[in-house]
């Protein structure tokens, strides 16, 4: 049999989107003004904090499940354990991975429950997984603003409304901000690099890695792409996918307080919110479609979408004057993104299934 | 393995089935659809399916005692295999990772001690090895390491029956014996010449090796040449079980098909179809799962009813299903003289054309609806019928719907309590009933038929052909039915076209003899 001819037109097709970014950011980098140095740093430091939510990702991918709108709930999980750990005044290394601990269990039960919930929506995972986050979010609202302070002790006025329950609307993470990053100082053409992050980000990385590997990554795979062989095979098709949710979950968790220590502050109630949509979208530039994500997707997508985060405000100052025109620029391009690669996917399964089709034809002549 | 003897009253699917099978025996099983085969294979193989549906009847004896299988584990405990019509691969894995899914040898790893035994790693070295091993027992060349997704049709089936081969030495199995007897059911359906000749020279490798083989195919010709003794089944009976010295094609396509009770032919002597073609279709290729058309040719006569029949699975309701634009179809179809749009079903519509799926409940009806809204939806979209214009809105107009509605009520019998009732309390005939109803309401010049006495009685069966004889009597409609069923084809068509492998495989007159048809289903090419 011959390999598939790689075709100029296929190959535009495929990767649509982030070749569009590619142009987008050719033209938008001169424009911004910005210098190397300043690009660089923004990059690395981006690259740093979002890496981790992002990777979160591919495991149900993998699992035929799609892109996991349900990470908010471990973004949720990881803040959770922020506000305890700033309460307890731990700082530092040791307040992340304390907080780490706490997030642990809480997305493990989230993600059980998104999971089973899931499994009872199979074909339509994603706007599941993505209203559960929504419902979810009302949820963590009741806890964080209600219960915390009140049923839950929380000492320091620094974090309670002054009403005397209820977690204020920004967490101060000052005492851990960029402890990571700044771990193992480094430099590189004046920029910065957070290389502590970058060793666990590359550890994750592995992880993902040997993950495929395992029984469980064989199943997941098998089950992702056909669930009925699978379940025939043996494999407990329900379980598969829950561990898959779940483990996603748990390192969304992870990938939230990474984040967060960058940023140096916690929107208590909007940070989780945004950053499901921020990872899918930075995922889907980097050319991942709904059934297919690697860790290549992951890095390439960061950087694009970040530089055009990074550019955008600008871009949009220095063309019209405006920097709040940039700025809905990019929720603009990250909504339209998500919905560009949902379309392109229906589109090349349709496509597939013709040239399906046609082949079918030369077989019989 | 001595004897295998089974019985299966109850609704009479199966009725007093006896038969031995010897190490290294290959039993070659035939019979038409519905016959029973596939019932007979289930319970050999434990299926669930079975013990939901109440068990069955007598024993299962391997090597002369008597076993019972809870489930399929336990049948491949006891060394049988099975390879299904549909693969069960997953497209994307490597050959030889389908031959181990979910078998997979393990290496420890560290993980595991804290997560369970899923995060041991795969030992890809002692997959490679078991996949060859079983790939070699097979005798066929199949590369271990390509994905199944590029590979013909062919190939995919030898790594199912390499899968089943492979179960021998896995140590997971407690207790597994090694396999002993293979299922094959229609592994040849999908192959190509070539690859079904290395298959059948595979299958004389496991025979010989002392595996005992069931083989269930369409091909007699295959069956001739690969089996030790065949095995004949009709209506849930065994007609004949002979050695292959005393078989050939003919015979078997008469006990396949001959039927005890005949129906008799209806239609008037005097019965006359114009030459005018109405409806030619050349070249057609529909992608409808399990019933894939490849290049179908022919022409209906005006005002003609024209059978299509065939066994299960070859095409035949892909055929309609393709013309109406339901599925994705390619080729050349036109209809009055002009060429129909294909994948489009409203252009298949407005152009007089009118499709009963046989798909009642998912395609034909709005089960929650009305019998009225039921009869008239189809033609209110279509053809504006039943709709008064009150300034620029349309409204429907019930009156005429209702009439409409109880005259097909009258005159196709369709019990029900009112024209108001809902499709969904129907029972089945008539439902199909009210399918037709709905068709003719369109008014069209042609007519899709398909599987129109699929699970009806035989009193609803004989009411349903009637009114498309009188139908197509009364308004000279071209009608097109498609049917498993020879004899009812036989009853009310003209012409019988069958449809083998996604191709006709010959055009008959309704008053051939069975054993032309027969031998048309079974796929020996012979023009009328």
């Amino acid at each position: 049999m011959k390999r598939p001819q790689v075709n100029p037109k296929e190959l535009l097709i495929n990767n649509l989107v982030p070749i569009l970014f590619i142009v987008i950011c050719i033209i938008g980098i001169p424009l911004s003004g910005y210098s190397g140095t300043y690009l660089l740093n923004e990059i690395l430091s981006r690259l740093g904090r979002n890496s981790f939510l992002v990777l979160s990702l591919l495991i149900p991918v993998m699992a035929g499940m799609g892109l996991n709108f349900g990470m908010t709930l471990g973004a949720m999980a990881g803040q959770i354990g922020l506000i305890f750990v700033s309460d307890w005044s731990i700082v530092g290394i040791p307040g992340m991975v304390l907080a780490a601990i706490i997030s642990v269990p809480i997305s493990v039960i989230l993600g059980y429950m998104c999971g089973t919930i899931l499994n009872r929506a199979k074909g339509r995972e994603m706007v599941t997984s993505y209203i559960i986050g929504f419902f979810m979010n009302g949820v963590y609202q009741l806890f964080v603003l209600y219960f915390m302070g009140s049923i839950i002790p929380i000492k320091s006025s620094a974090l309670v409304l002054p009403r005397g329950y209820g977690i204020r609307n920004t967490v101060n993470l000052e005492s851990m901000r960029k402890s990571l990053d700044n771990l193992i100082p480094f430099n590189i053409f004046g920029a910065s690099v957070p290389l502590a992050t970058f060793i666990l980000v590359a550890l994750f990385c592995l992880f993902i890695v040997w993950f495929r590997r395992t029984k469980l990554g064989q199943d997941m795979r098998a089950v992702g792409q056909d669930m009925e062989v699978a379940r025939q095979a043996g494999i407990k098709v329900e379980r598969t996918r829950v561990l898959s949710i779940i483990l996603s979950t748990v390192f969304a968790g992870f990938g939230m307080i990474i984040y967060l220590q960058n940023i140096g502050t916690l929107n208590t109630y909007n940070s989780h919110s945004q950053i499901g949509m921020f990872s899918i979208a930075a995922l889907l530039v980097g050319g991942a479609s709904v059934d297919k994500a690697n860790i290549r997707n992951v890095f390439i997508g960061i950087i694009l979408f970040h530089l055009m985060f990074t550019i955008a405000p600008t871009v949009g100052r220095n063309l019209i004057g405006e920097a709040q025109l940039g700025e809905y620029f990019r929720v603009f391009v990250s909504y339209g993104v998500i919905t560009l690669a949902l379309v392109l996917y229906e589109m090349r399964k349709r496509r597939a299934e013709r040239i399906a089709l046609e082949r079918g034809e030369e077989v019989v002549a | 393995m001595k004897g295998i003897s089974k019985e299966f009253s109850g609704n009479k699917v199966l009725n007093d089935i006896n038969f031995k099978l010897y190490p290294g025996e290959i039993l070659g099983l035939v019979g038409e659809n519905g016959a029973g085969k596939s019932t007979l294979m289930k319970i050999l193989f434990g299926m669930d399916e079975i013990r939901d549906t109440g068990g069955y009847g007598g024993d299962v004896l391997i090597d002369g005692q008597k076993v019972k299988f809870n489930s399929s584990e336990d049948a491949i405990r006891q060394g049988i295999g099975m390879v299904h019509q549909e693969f069960s691969l997953i497209p994307d894995f490597t050959v030889g990772e389908n031959i181990l899914l979910n078998r997979e040898p393990e290496k420890y790893s560290v993980m595991s001690e804290l997560f369970g035994k899923r995060l041991n790693t795969l030992d890809r070295k002692e997959m490679q090895r078991r996949a060859l091993k079983a790939i070699e027992r097979l005798g066929v060349e199949l590369d271990a390491n390509r994905k199944i997704s590029g590979l013909p049709v062919g190939y995919k089936q030898f790594t199912e029956i390499a899968r089943e081969l492979s179960k021998e030495d896995d140590e997971k199995v407690e207790g597994a014996k090694g396999i002993r007897l293979l299922v094959l059911d229609e592994p040849t359906a999908v192959l190509s010449e070539h690859e079904a000749v290395a298959l059948l020279k595979a299958m004389r490798m496991l025979s010989d090796a002392g595996i005992s083989i069931i083989f269930i195919s369409h091909r007699l010709q295959e069956i001739i040449d690969v089996c030790d003794s065949i095995m004949v089944m009709r209506d849930g009976l065994i007609i004949r079980h002979v050695d292959k010295a005393e078989a050939d094609v003919q015979k078997i396509a008469q006990w396949m098909v001959g039927r005890t009770v005949k129906q008799e032919r209806v239609v008037k002597a005097d019965r006359h179809v114009d030459d005018e073609i109405v409806l030619s279709v050349s070249g057609l290729k529909v992608e409808m799962p399990g019933e894939m058309v490849k290049d179908v040719s022919f022409s209906v006569r005006k005002g003609e009813i024209f059978g299509l029949g065939g066994l299960a699975g070859q095409g035949k309701i892909g055929i309609p299903n393709g013309i109406m634009g339901l599925y994705l179809a390619n080729g050349k179809v036109e209809f009055e003289g002009r060429p129909v749009r294909l994948n489009d079903p409203s252009g298949a519509l407005d152009s007089g054309m009118a499709f009963v799926s046989e798909d009642r409940r998912g395609v034909g009806l709005l089960l929650d609806e009305s019998l009225e809204w039921n009869v008239a939806f189809g033609a209110m979209q279509v053809k504006n019928r039943f709709l008064k214009k009150v300034g620029p809105v349309r409204f429907r107009d019930a009156e005429a719907i209702r009439k409409v509605t109880e005259e097909y009520v009258d005159l196709l019998q369709i019990r029900c309590t009112s024209t108001k009732q809902r499709a969904r309390q129907l029972s089945g005939g008539n439902q199909q009933k009210i399918c037709l109803a709905k068709a003719f309401a369109l008014a069209p010049k042609l007519l899709f038929v398909s599987e129109p006495t699929r699970g009806i009685d035989v009193g609803a069966k004989a009411l349903v052909l009637e009114a498309l004889r009188k139908y197509n009597e009364e308004n000279g409609t071209t009608i097109v039915m498609i049917s498993s069923e020879l004899e009812e084809l036989r009853s009310i068509c003209d012409r019988i076209a069958i449809v083998h492998d996604g191709a006709i495989a010959g055009t008959l007159d309704a008053t051939s003899s069975s054993e032309d048809f027969g031998v048309l289903m079974l796929g020996e090419m012979k023009e009328a």
